[in-house]
Parts: C-alpha cells; sequence; structure tokens
C-alpha cells in the first residue's frame, strides 16, 4: 500500500492572528507554527495502514515556503518514510495549489491519497477535492474512519446530524476529520530517525492567483455584555432578558 | 444575462432549510446584477412535488432531476450534472450550501470547470458589477473580503447566516434528464447512520447549549440535554474542544477552530472558560449566555448574559424557567 499525506504548515490554533501592514495578509511574526491539525489525522491513518499492512511507503507533501520543510520533518518523525516540499507561497487560490500537488502525486503515484478535511488558516476545504478532480480519482470527504477492503475503502463520512457509509474504489482520495485515528507523538528515536530520511524540495508551479484578497479584517467587537447576576437567583432575569430584550427565546 | 445556479439540497425527500437561504441569497445577487436564479433541484422520484416552493424564494425556474440515484448523496453524479448544466446555460455564479454535501461537491464542480472556489461565505455584496465574497479566514479570528477571477464564480454560503426571503418568481419546473445508474459514479453512500443526538446538526441550529470541563464529566450531561430539550427541536448540543479531548463527547458537537463554527441565534456557554479557539467558533452567535463559575473567565468578555454561579445549580432552574414560558 502506497499512500501520500498531503499536509499544511499552519498557525496553531491558540494563535491571536494580527493582520499586516498591507491589510491584506497576516503579521506571521511570533506565531508558533504546527502541522495542521486535521493532516495530523491522515499522517496516522497511512502509518496505521503501513503498519498493519507489515508493508508500504507513506510520503508526505506540502506547499509551502521553505519554512515548512519543519512540518515535514515532524511527519517523517511520526514515522512517514519521505518527504516532498513543493516551494511556493501559500494561497487562497485552492486550485492552484491543487494543480501543484496534483501533479506530484501523479508522477508518484498511490493507492491512498490523504488529507486533513480542512486546514485551519484558510479554512477552505476544498483542496482535497480538487486533487481528486484533476486526477480523476473518487474522493470522499470529512472521513472518520475508514477500512481497506481489497481493491476497495469503506469509509464512514460525517454529516449532519449522523454518518454517512460511503463505499469507493481504490485508488481514492480521502479527507480526514478526528475520529479512529488519534494522532501518535513521535518518538526520540523517530525525531533522530527523521533527521536521516529524504527530504526532497522542488518548485511548485502555482501560477498568478485568481483569487484576490480585497481586504482582512477583524470580526466585529462584540457590544460589552454583563452580569446578571450570581448563582440560581439569576435565572428569571436571564430569561427575561432573553425573552424582552434579545427576543431569542 | 448574469444568471444565477443555486444547487438545491434535500435529504429523505424533503428540501433542507438551507436551500431557502442560498436561493434567496441567489435572488438578491441576481437582482443586483439583473439575471434570474435557476435551481437544480436532484431527487428521488417524487423530488419534483417540492421545485414549487421555491418560487417563493426567488427561482425564476427550478430544474428537477429525478432518479433512485439521487435519493443520497452522489458527489459524482451531482459534479457531472452541474458541470453540464454550467457549459450549456454559461452561467455567471454557481451557488452552493456549506453544508456537509455542498461543501463536497463546490470543489469538484470548481476543479472540472477550472475556476477558484470561495467556501463557507458570510457576505456577499455586488460593487461595480463585481461580485465581492467575506468570508472567514482562521476560523472567524478574521475576516477576508474576496473577489474571484472565474467564470463562473463558484461560492458556498454559510448556513444560518443568510436569511430565507420570500420573493415571489415564477419558479417553473422543468425537467432534467439523470441517469438511474452508472459506471462514472464511483462513490457509493451504502447506508446513512443518524447520530444519536437528533437531527439538528450544532452548525446548523437556531439555538445550541454547549458544555465544557465546568461540567465535570459526562455522566452531567443530561442536566445540558434537559435544557436543550425544554427549548425546542431547533437546539443542538455543543461542546467545548477539552471536553471531545477527554473523550466525554463526540467530535461532532465540538465548537471551535478544530471542532464546527456556528452562527445560531441563541449559544448557552456552561462550564466553557473561553478559550480563543472556542471563542473564534462561536462569537458571531446572536446572543451569547455563559453560565461559569469563574468571574474572570474569558466567555464573559464576549457574552452578552453572564452568569457567575455553579452549573448544577443554575441549569435545572433555567431549565424549568423555559419550559414554564413554553407551556405558558
Amino acid at each position: 500500500m502506497k499512500s501520500i499525506v498531503c499536509i499544511k504548515r499552519v498557525p496553531d490554533t491558540e494563535a491571536r492572528i494580527k493582520i499586516a501592514d498591507d491589510g491584506a495578509s497576516i503579521d506571521g511574526a511570533g506565531i508558533k507554527y504546527v502541522i495542521n491539525p486535521y493532516d495530523e489525522f491522515a499522517i496516522e491513518a497511512a502509518l496505521r495502514l503501513k503498519e498493519s499492512a507489515g508493508a508500504g511507503d507513506v510520503t508526505v507533501v506540502t506547499v509551502g515556503d521553505s519554512a515548512a520543510a519543519e512540518q515535514l520533518r515532524s511527519a517523517l518523525a511520526m514515522g512517514a518514510d519521505n518527504a516532498v516540499l513543493l516551494k511556493g507561497a501559500p494561497t487562497l487560490d485552492g486550485l492552484a495549489t491543487a494543480r501543484a500537488l496534483a501533479a506530484e502525486i501523479k508522477e508518484r503515484g498511490a493507492n491512498l491519497i490523504l488529507f486533513g478535511m480542512k486546514a485551519v488558516d484558510g479554512d477552505q476545504q476544498q483542496v482535497g477535492p480538487m486533487v481528486a478532480e484533476l486526477l480523476g480519482l473518487p474522493c470522499v470527504t470529512v472521513v472518520s474512519e475508514f477500512e481497506v477492503q481489497g481493491d476497495k475503502v469503506v469509509c464512514r463520512r460525517e454529516i449532519e446530524g449522523g454518518v454517512e457509509v460511503v463505499e469507493a474504489p481504490l485508488p481514492a482520495v480521502l479527507t480526514m476529520t478526528k475520529g479512529k485515528f488519534e494522532p501518535r507523538y513521535a518518538s526520540l528515536k523517530g525525531i533522530m530517525a527523521a533527521k536521516k530520511k529524504p527530504l526532497e524540495e522542488k518548485d511548485a508551479q502555482l501560477g498568478d492567483s485568481r483569487v484576490r484578497v480585497r481586504a482582512l479584517s477583524y470580526p466585529p467587537e462584540r457590544p460589552a455584555g454583563r452580569i446578571v447576576g450570581e448563582g440560581v437567583d439569576a435565572v428569571p432575569e436571564l430569561v427575561r432578558l432573553l425573552r424582552e430584550e434579545a427576543k431569542v427565546l | 444575462m448574469a444568471n444565477i445556479l443555486a444547487i438545491a439540497e434535500q435529504r429523505d425527500g424533503a428540501l433542507r432549510k438551507v436551500t431557502h437561504e442560498v436561493v434567496s441569497a441567489a435572488r438578491q445577487v441576481a437582482d443586483a446584477l439583473g439575471g434570474e436564479v435557476h435551481v437544480l433541484l436532484l431527487g428521488p422520484a417524487g423530488i419534483g412535488a417540492s421545485a414549487s416552493e421555491l418560487g417563493r424564494f426567488g427561482a425564476d425556474k427550478v430544474l428537477v432531476g429525478e432518479s433512485g440515484g439521487f435519493a443520497r448523496s452522489n458527489p459524482d453524479g451531482a459534479t457531472a450534472v452541474i458541470a453540464d448544466l454550467v457549459k450549456a446555460n454559461g452561467y455567471h455564479a454557481v451557488f452552493f450550501a456549506a453544508s456537509a454535501q455542498g461543501k463536497d461537491l463546490a470543489p469538484r464542480v470548481a476543479a472540472r470547470l477550472d475556476v477558484p472556489l470561495a467556501t463557507d461565505a458570510t457576505a456577499l455584496e455586488v460593487e461595480g458589477g463585481e461580485l465581492v465574497i467575506t468570508r472567514p479566514v482562521y476560523s472567524g479570528k478574521a475576516f477576508a473580503k474576496l473577489v474571484l477571477d472565474g467564470a463562473p464564480q463558484v461560492v458556498s454560503l454559510r448556513p444560518n447566516v443568510f436569511r430565507a426571503q420570500e420573493s415571489p418568481k415564477a419558479g417553473a419546473v422543468e425537467a432534467v434528464a439523470v441517469p438511474e445508474d452508472s459506471d462514472a459514479w464511483r462513490v457509493k453512500v451504502r447506508e446513512v447512520v443518524a447520530a444519536s443526538g437528533g437531527v439538528v446538526d450544532v452548525a446548523e441550529a437556531e439555538v445550541v447549549v454547549s458544555g465544557g470541563r465546568g461540567m465535570r464529566g459526562p455522566e452531567n450531561w443530561h442536566l445540558l440535554e434537559q435544557l436543550a430539550q425544554a427549548i425546542g427541536p431547533n437546539c443542538a448540543l455543543g461542546a467545548s474542544r477539552a471536553v471531545v479531548d477527554a473523550g466525554w463527547r463526540p467530535h461532532s458537537e465540538q465548537v471551535g477552530q478544530t471542532g464546527k463554527t456556528v452562527a445560531p441565534q441563541l449559544y448557552f456557554a456552561v462550564g466553557i472558560s473561553g478559550a480563543i479557539q472556542h471563542l473564534a467558533g462561536m462569537r458571531t452567535a446572536r446572543t451569547i449566555v455563559a453560565i461559569n463559575k469563574d468571574p474572570d473567565a474569558p466567555i464573559f468578555k464576549i457574552a452578552d448574559y453572564g452568569i457567575v454561579g455553579d452549573a448544577f445549580e443554575v441549569l435545572p432552574r433555567l431549565t424549568e424557567e423555559i419550559r414554564r414560558l413554553r407551556e405558558g
């Protein structure tokens, strides 16, 4: 089983986001970067698949600037075999990113191509299924667990208020969410081994972005709220305010 | 003509509420651009009966494709039908709901048409003939205003943000020929399992009752469930990341940057301190109520109304008061 996992370097979810002076990008100073949390489920899934089969190959690929090598090394430390950094500035043009990834995946070939269901920076939730479309492969999104059964994959896909049990033939693209594949921590041995694993760097062909960012802004400030009171005695007043002032009950 | 194609969604033969929102938003944009709204409705035999209600929300035309193959979600089939319609009719824009189905379909359609995509839009404006899309980034820690260089402009719209508005148009129903089955349909839904929590998803509910670590354990969740029941069928349960990481609640209920972003009318944060990644996921709720023992908890800074107190005492009383209100 040959798997390719596409990952992204993103700000830690606890990071405060500061808009840069140009008004259309983020000031990265002082931000701690991590592997996109959803991508960790994808890495874990690929590693378990390889382990249970007793054979296979897991390659991690990212589109990003040179700093993204750090996240590739982290994935290698978790147990991936190879890494590829497609160098290019991260963009909100998901189709451009998908095209760069698809070209690399096509060249390498894989039975399973895994993504996180979204990256927590752009929140776009689009690159995985776009790659599938560009490669002409079936795709199942927002998968919490899956099992390979012969030449097909059976997935549990999360939908509003429930789960779909979805089947697709291999090779296939899956985008992962939290579920069965709680990611492992890299061991010290894994971290040492990662330093010697192959990490290839190439230029990504991203072209001009077809998504024009006019401006970034902060969410509107919420008007100052108030403490209605303390303990159970405050409940009747809260209910009155919700009904008469906020008109939401 | 700047016509817009809006993609309808059904489940179990009934239109989903978000479809009314998407058609209403399409109507407003089409009016600003001077175009028509066409709605594509794919579903099982008989789904056409739901088509007439879409005229009320502003559909000039409803294109109905009935087939057993579209009873459940069928991404390969739907992508092909939508892409073919766009190629045949040259739409200016295609609007999806940013729902499980819409988020699954829109990227495939955009890639097939070779155009960029904006997901999860929270506002749409037409400025000088250009569609300007506002959407959250970093789970709502910031908002981006975007313009897409593509024809059509493919956008998905966040549920619960755009208002369903009546704006009656002809809603003329036209049949679209769709196959019963096809070898090109590789992704097949074998079964749909409903979650035990009920049918309203936390991302689409009008009211959300969320619990955090202050609830002390999963065995105490009945207090939140009872409040949710008293509020009514449009209320869903939510949870903080700490609670999901501890295994008390399923990830499908998690609100925040690594969970769902919600925009309900009313959000109860009970025993939730208010980590930045949680606040990002719920700060666009219309009204926020916080119940927490710690008067310095950050959640009180963004809550409209707060009660400082023990959730185990406050919740039963709140449930009782709301029940009385509902009955009275």
